[in-house]
């Protein structure tokens, strides 16, 4: 992850920075210029919730090199109350309970680093929301 | 006035028994638990760091605030485990939060004293007007070395104040600092763990210099102990807090709601900073507070705060400091510790 | 448009080929696909590959391709389209010949994927960079995502997906190029290393090298250089979105129906029509989204065709008689041209043991990513 590229994509991984087409109501993340719902232009900025419900699921039993230490890990597809689809990391709790329906709170984390000496890589992840309920 | 007009706390959910880190190294369980006053630490996740931990402390600080981010003008964070040794780890808070772009940031160290050097620094910008709103977080993934007495104690998790003119829940009365160079614990640039001078990091160091800003602060407020409802001394283990604050005149029963050591561990920068939390968690409007920190090199801050009439009606917008010791929590074996932690050598 | 036909084909086998290099491969299935035609000078050359940047380290394909097989001054391009390069590759000489252009063109897809690359890194270049990968994903997780609200909904059972591992276990171990020329059981599949719950190792097609060769001639030319042509009756393809998460229902390959339904139309042939097929079983479960999707079987009938037989050699479509990506291997860009091979192979009678009776249509299907690309070409004996 060259750092060029990572400080571009900042709004959207640390504050969820998305778009919601003014025509269709249609939310991207990150924010994009043409809505792919109908093509409208017309993209106006939303911060999104951080919270989330699970859409679909999986644990990854074989990681990329650079989460071997990770590794089993959730990943889910997550949907926002404002309708915004992403893809992250559920950690915080046994993976295999992470299943489609599950309620997640959004936490800042660390997602990856290059290496030892590159650059550390944030964003965010789903955590079950029953801890913080209390 | 200035005070703190929202704060918060986080404690990651890994925990580590003091018994299982004595047996490790062979160790009586028993008399360690005795000797610190330490049942379990908090560990962080292997996606946690002293970023995220301030991360989610000032999220929930602004949110008891209830402040437009943008109006933050400076951002201090206190840590020994900042992630970079060059690069601050306040653009990254301040970015997640969205605070800035104007705002004034610094990562500070001073052993376990660099979260309460962020508050001091964020409050006295507050009070000369030169900025409306001011973060000051303590936060660490502290380091120990395998086998170390810090091992037992070295833990994570960090509190987070936000500091303003207007609707505080605490008001501060007052705000000391005593510092003399005592090289009685450090890290060199480039080591993984610090090291310290064994008993020459009780007297000579942190009663001396928690005494010694406590003593000057009431002396310079004129509230005797036994005014205070709560007050929270530096938590390097069990004993010494409880020690010092007996020695100060101060009973068992106000030291108890700040006292969260035994089973968080010394969060370092966030350890009095976060008692500091349990007890705004808990306080009654009125209330005084005494918070004092100690950090190595060696210093003290003493903040005296009262609470107002704000603070219970937005304690409930984040969770307590109570909530996340006691709620849900995964226990770690040494072998799974030493991986979280990175001690184990692997090939990159 | 001109009719289009193959009139000759060559690959090597497909495997962990320690001793091959990208190029070797290349001119290895590029020589034979020119001799089985006789032909000696192509007047353009396709490269399907995916990575070879990644994997190898060498980008610039065409000029590379065409310098060893000693045609350089030949025009030559590298195709990508991720898993779905070679079918991507097939489609562009397949427009180069119908356009009129080119009067014999080679369409050859090949990867080295064993040469010390992070494959699973490689592989997931495919997917989103930055709101996929990023976060860790893998290509078995995005498919095991599938698979698991295939579940959910009660579609489709973990032991639906084994039974495809051993159908297309059974076909490959027919097939002397196949990487896997052994039999499994539905124990094995279930047994076997967990990946990304629910898919496990046998339920994923492997890492492989290989090369496979077509050539391509206007219909009307094809019996200059084979007695036996096999006319390209229709070429489809279609995108859909990089990312999983951005589908309205990420268990719906609408990529696949939208190309199927393109090629269809093209050849003017109903899915009835088709006999045998060739699809992307690069996870047992794409095979039964794929089925569906192609309008080859329904719900329940797609999920349960491995198992009933339904999808077998000697069932109503058998489906990857080849070995498909399971068991034959999956060397990325070569994938797509290797399935057509084998339907050449089995449209003229020359499938040996794997022969499907009196096979006069087939369709291969060839995917890329998640399902962000497919090329679908249907293929029918002259």
């Amino acid at each position: 992850m060259p750092s060029p590229r990572y400080t571009r994509d900042i709004p959207a991984r640390y504050r969820l920075d998305a778009a919601r087409c003014s025509a269709c109501g249609h939310v991207a993340l990150p924010r994009r210029t043409i809505c792919s719902g109908c093509r409208s232009q017309d993209m106006e900025p939303v911060r999104l919730t951080r919270r989330g419900t699970v859409v679909t699921s999986t644990v990854i039993h074989v990681p990329p090199d650079e989460f071997t230490t990770e590794a089993p890990y959730a990943m889910a597809i997550i949907e926002t109350p404002e309708g915004a689809r992403l893809m992250a990391q559920v950690v915080d709790c046994q993976a295999e309970e992470v299943v489609p329906g599950m309620e997640l709170s959004l936490e800042f984390r660390r997602i990856r680093r290059e290496g030892h000496g590159g650059i550390l890589c944030y964003g965010h992840k789903g955590v079950p929301v029953r801890r913080h309920e209390a | 006035m200035a005070g703190i007009i929202g704060y918060g706390a986080y404690i990651p959910r890994n925990r580590i028994r003091t018994d299982e880190i004595a047996q490790q190294w062979g160790r009586e369980p028993a008399s360690i638990r005795a000797g610190l006053l330490l049942e379990e630490k908090s560990v962080p996740g292997l996606d946690e760091d002293t970023i995220t931990i301030s991360v989610a402390a000032a999220r929930d600080a602004l949110a008891r605030a209830d402040v437009d981010p943008s109006r933050v003008g400076a951002l201090y964070i206190g840590s020994e485990s900042h992630p970079y040794a060059v690069k601050p780890s306040g653009t990254v808070v301040a970015e997640a939060l969205g605070v800035g772009p104007e705002y004034h940031t610094a990562d500070f160290e001073f052993a376990c004293k660099a979260g309460t050097e962020a508050m001091f620094v964020a409050l006295g910008l507050v009070e000369s007007g030169r900025v409306e709103y001011a973060l000051g977080i303590g936060a660490d993934t502290s380091q120990g070395a395998p086998g170390d007495a810090l091992e037992y104690s070295a833990s994570a998790g960090g509190a987070a104040f936000l500091f303003g003119r207007e609707n505080p829940v605490a008001d501060v009365l007052d705000a000391v600092s005593y510092t003399s160079d005592t090289a009685d614990f450090w890290r060199r640039e480039g080591e993984y763990y610090p090291r310290h001078g064994g008993r020459f990091t009780g007297e000579p160091a942190y009663f001396k210099h928690v005494l010694g800003a406590a003593r000057l602060i009431l002396e310079r407020t004129g509230i005797p102990p036994a005014d205070f409802r709560h007050a929270v001394f530096h938590m390097p283990n069990g004993k010494f807090p409880l020690s010092v604050g007996a020695q100060l005149g101060f009973r068992r029963d106000q030291l108890e709601t700040g006292w969260v050591v035994p089973t968080m561990g010394n969060t370092y920068s966030g350890s009095s900073p976060t008692g500091l939390a349990a007890i705004l968690d808990e306080a009654s409007p009125d209330d005084l507070i005494l918070i004092t920190s100690f950090g190595s090199g060696a210093g003290s801050d003493a903040f005296v705060l009262r609470a107002t009439e704000r603070l219970p009606e937005v304690r409930d917008r984040a969770p307590t400091v109570r909530a996340m010791l006691d709620g849900s929590r995964r226990y770690l074996s040494y072998g799974e510790y030493a991986k979280y932690r990175e001690k184990i050598r692997m090939n990159s | 448009m001109r009719d289009v036909a193959i009139v000759g084909a060559g690959m090597t086998r497909f495997g962990e080929l320690w001793d091959a290099s990208l190029r070797d491969l290349f001119v290895e299935a590029a020589l034979a696909g020119l001799g089985s035609a006789g032909a000696d000078r192509v007047d353009s050359i396709y490269v399907g590959n995916m990575a070879a940047g990644q994997f190898v380290g060498q980008e610039h394909l065409g000029p590379l391709m065409a310098d060893h097989l000693g045609m350089h001054g030949v025009p030559a391009v590298r195709i990508e389209s991720a898993c779905a390069s070679g079918g991507a590759a097939l489609r562009m000489g397949f427009l180069d010949i119908a356009s009129g252009q080119s009067d014999l063109v080679l369409v050859a897809g090949v990867e080295k994927m064993t040469d010390g690359a992070d494959v699973t890194n490689v592989l997931a270049t495919a997917s989103d960079q930055e709101t996929e990968v990023y976060h860790g994903i893998t290509f078995p997780g995005l498919y095991a995502m599938i698979a698991r609200l295939r579940m959910e909904r009660g579609t489709t059972t973990e032991e639906d997906l084994h039974w495809i591992a051993v159908k297309n276990h059974r076909h490959g171990a027919m097939n002397p190029k196949a990487q896997f020329r052994r039999e499994i059981s539905v124990d094995d599949v279930a047994r076997s290393t967990m990946v990304a719950e629910p898919l496990r190792m046998l339920h994923c097609s492997p890492v492989s090298d290989g090369a496979a060769a077509v050539l391509l001639a206007p219909l009307d030319q094809a019996r200059r250089y084979t007695d036996r042509p096999v006319r390209i009756a229709g070429s489809g393809m279609a995108t859909s979105t990089i990312a999983l998460a951005d589908r309205p229902d990420p268990a719906d390959l609408d990529v696949v129906r939208l190309s199927a339904e393109r090629a269809y139309a093209m050849a003017g042939m109903s899915p009835e029509r088709v006999q045998l097929a060739e699809v992307h079983d690069c996870f047992t479960v794409a095979e039964v989204c794929c089925l569906e999707a192609l309008h080859l079987a329904n719900g329940s009938e797609a999920s349960q065709a491995a198992r009933t037989g339904y999808s077998a050699l000697g069932g109503r479509v058998p489906v990857n008689t080849s070995g498909g990506l399971k068991s034959k291997g999956h060397p990325v860009g070569a994938t797509g041209v290797a399935q057509v091979i084998e339907l050449f192979d089995q449209l003229r009678g020359e499938a040996g043991e794997r022969q499907v009776p009196d096979a006069h249509v087939g369709l291969a299907q060839n995917m890329g990513g998640s399902g962000a690309s497919s090329v679908v070409h249907i293929l029918e004996r002259v």
